[in-house]
């Protein structure tokens, strides 16, 4: 078991003919996802990649019965490509893509959740189920087929809780990039509760950093709920206030946000915390006795 | 993206929201002459900056000749206007809002974000106007009413009776206040922005409702569809270092340190200031050289590190996933020899190809030093800084 995505998810590609989607899909090909096909407007009945091209997400998903979306479109197209997703019956959309407008995200959010779609990103390096489905832009070969579930709001964190996993032999249930945009598509605890009912997940790792409140809603989350161990680290501690760093949901805005904060609250749901990034393996082998 | 007050209401009057009759002006004969163009015999003054606390500091004046609003200019125009929300070198003033002076009976609050809890446009409205309202929030909460705006049906009169009536508001406020709830949440909306605020809007002696100041945030990632406002950006107002990182799609921050950190991701960049301050030093930027790596974009990401005189030691924190870590030495080396740094430089890489990336650093006969994990790179950075 994992968690979103397994050896069986058809994944098409929306955006499938450009750079992006064209290296980025070569590599889902060589890591053994089952991807059935791509959309591009205009381009539908040619191949790319030995793969079929549609002009519609609905053709696509009528002819290849995919089940997952990746969605590598520019920005401004971001809002149109997950909602005719959503509407053409695929249940997971992925969206790589940075810099969508926060606006289009509100209206995406509320047509993801009344169709039931899980909509994970944007501004997110994608999930991976080791050894059976990488949708994303992430180095498959770090990863190792194990225990660890892991959850991040940045892509390279969690690459780096990867490694640390994979070098302690502990491996991942499933990777999930949550991503950095203030408005998520999943938050942490639509991928906790997933977690905590996945029996392949022995233990989790969530990956915070400064600014909104989503590290202290997992806490209260994880305190009334999850029985599995939870390690956290929080990025952030040095960030100055009322400045973004990078990420468009990492400000501290109204001394609201702190690291801090988000370490208190999650230390007080009884989840261990590591103050360094290079912590993580150690704290799981302190939860779970694992050496 | 923020705009400045003068900005902000000419917005405000376009969607039908009450403002001062006013002008913003580049010179202090155009100051007068404001002055003369909106007649009586009181005037305010206003320096614009993307900065609050302006009264404070000096830079609101009420003034009762076109003289005055002419030396008020004269003294600001082209100097740095200092408050509690800028830094020690504060902001350059390079234009002045002359209005007309408006009698205050009372002072609200009325200001909506896109609050990222309820994943929805939020409207708060207060008693407590011409404060801060962080601080209203905090001490006092239940002064702040909310309004929260459906995505698929769009802000409602409704909304804007409840609030205004939960102000203690007479039926005719009501009504106008009504308006001025609706404009803002359509100018909100249509105009894409990340926040909004009018701190005060006020209560006149005659009783009518007054939009005394204008302050807006526009989300950067939709200024691309509004021709409008992309012309309202004023460069002079960011900081010149960030301005000059953000042309190579290099995110930067200046902090106060002494070890120049050069991180790919934005996270793991705040993870390498984090794990730099716990073993005792003290990071001198955040800088996220984005995924793809360049030579070009590692030799520009140097030159700006290098360009803050109080760096003594170069943090360069890699990790290789689909951008191979050999390939990212090779632009480290060049960019070193380019550049021609001349401060410690300590290199962590690891991800894909990181061993053959340490080796091209060991050959390469430049005084790097490799570390062996992030915890020794931090430490190594640390020790070359001299903390």
């Amino acid at each position: 078991m994992s968690i979103l995505i397994n050896k069986d998810t058809k994944v098409i590609c929306q955006g499938f003919t450009g750079g992006q989607g064209t290296f980025h899909s070569e590599q889902a090909i060589a890591y053994g996802t089952q991807m059935v096909g791509g959309v591009t407007p205009g381009k539908g009945g040619t191949t790319h990649l030995g793969l079929p091209v549609f002009n519609t997400v609905a053709e696509a998903v009528e002819a290849t019965g995919a089940d997952a979306s990746v969605i590598y479109v520019p920005a401004p197209f971001c809002k149109d490509s997950i909602l005719e997703a959503a509407n053409a019956g695929i249940k997971l959309i992925v969206c790589i893509t940075e810099h969508i407008p926060v606006l289009d995200m509100l209206d995406c959010k509320v047509k993801c959740d009344e169709l039931g779609v899980q909509l994970i990103g944007p501004n997110c390096p994608g999930v991976i189920t080791p050894g059976e489905c990488k949708i994303g832009i992430m180095p498959g070969h770090i990863h190792l087929p194990g225990k660890v579930g892991i959850v991040s709001r940045s892509g390279t964190l969690t690459y780096e809780a990867v490694k640390q996993t994979t070098d302690a032999g502990f491996g991942q249930s499933t990777c999930v990039g949550i991503g950095g945009d203030p408005i998520p598509g999943s938050n942490f605890i639509d991928i906790l509760e997933k977690f905590e009912n996945d029996p392949q997940t022995e233990a989790i790792v969530m990956i915070g950093e400064i600014g909104g409140t989503a590290e202290e809603e997992a806490a209260a989350y994880i305190k009334a709920n999850v029985t599995k161990p939870v390690v956290s680290y929080i990025a952030g501690v040095t960030a100055p206030k009322g400045k973004r760093m990078g990420h468009a949901g990492a400000i501290i805005s109204g001394g609201k946000g702190t690291a801090d904060d988000k370490f208190a609250a999650l230390e007080d749901a009884g989840v261990k915390t590591v103050r360094s990034l290079a912590g993580i393996a150690d704290g799981l082998r302190e939860v779970t006795g694992w050496k | 993206m923020n705009l400045h007050e003068y900005q902000g209401k000419q917005l405000f009057a376009a969607y039908g929201l009450p403002v001062s009759k006013g002008f913003a002006v580049d010179t202090p004969e155009e100051a007068a002459q404001a002055c003369e163009k909106i007649g009586g015999d009181k005037w305010v003054v206003k320096a614009q900056v993307h900065a609050g606390g302006r009264g404070k500091a000096g830079g609101v004046k009420l003034v009762d000749t076109p003289a005055q609003a002419a030396e008020f200019a004269q003294n600001w125009l082209g100097k740095n206007l200092v408050t509690y929300q800028t830094d020690e070198n504060g902001q350059p003033v390079s234009k002045i809002l002359v209005e007309t002076c408006t009698d205050i009976a009372d002072e609200l609050y009325l200001g909506a974000v896109v609050d990222r809890a309820s994943r929805r446009v939020v409207f708060m409205a207060s008693t407590e106007g011409g404060v801060e309202i962080e601080k209203v929030a905090e001490e006092t909460p239940e002064k702040i009413l909310k309004a929260t705006i459906d995505p698929l049906v769009g802000p409602q009169p409704y909304q804007g009776r409840e609030l205004g009536f939960k102000l203690g508001l007479n039926k005719e406020q009501v009504g106008q206040f009504t308006k001025i709830f609706m404009g803002l949440a359509k100018l909100f909306l249509e105009k894409d922005l990340a926040l909004i605020e009018i701190n005060p809007l006020v209560i006149k002696e005659d009783g009518d409702l007054h939009c005394l100041d204008a302050k807006i945030g526009v989300d950067g990632n939709s200024v691309y569809r509004h021709k409008d406002l992309q012309e309202m950006n004023d460069p002079s107002q960011e900081d010149a270092r960030e301005a000059e990182a953000a042309e190579w799609d290099l995110n930067y921050v200046a902090l106060d340190g002494n070890i120049g950190c050069m991180v790919n991701g934005a996270g793991l960049a705040m993870g390498t200031m984090d794990i730099v301050a716990l073993h005792g030093g003290f990071p001198a930027n955040f800088l996220d050289v984005g995924g793809g790596a360049t030579k070009e974009r590692v030799a520009h990401a140097f030159k700006l590190i290098l360009s803050d005189s109080k760096v003594k030691a170069v943090l360069v924190n890699i990790f290789g996933g689909i951008v191979r870590c050999d390939m990212i030495a090779e632009g480290i080396i060049g960019a070193v020899k380019e550049v021609g740094v001349n401060v410690p430089v300590v290199v962590r890489l690891e991800g894909t190809n990181a061993d053959l990336g340490k080796k091209v650093l060991d050959e390469s006969g430049l005084d790097i030093i490799a570390a062996e994990s992030l915890t020794d790179a931090a430490q190594q950075a640390v020790k070359a800084a001299g903390n």
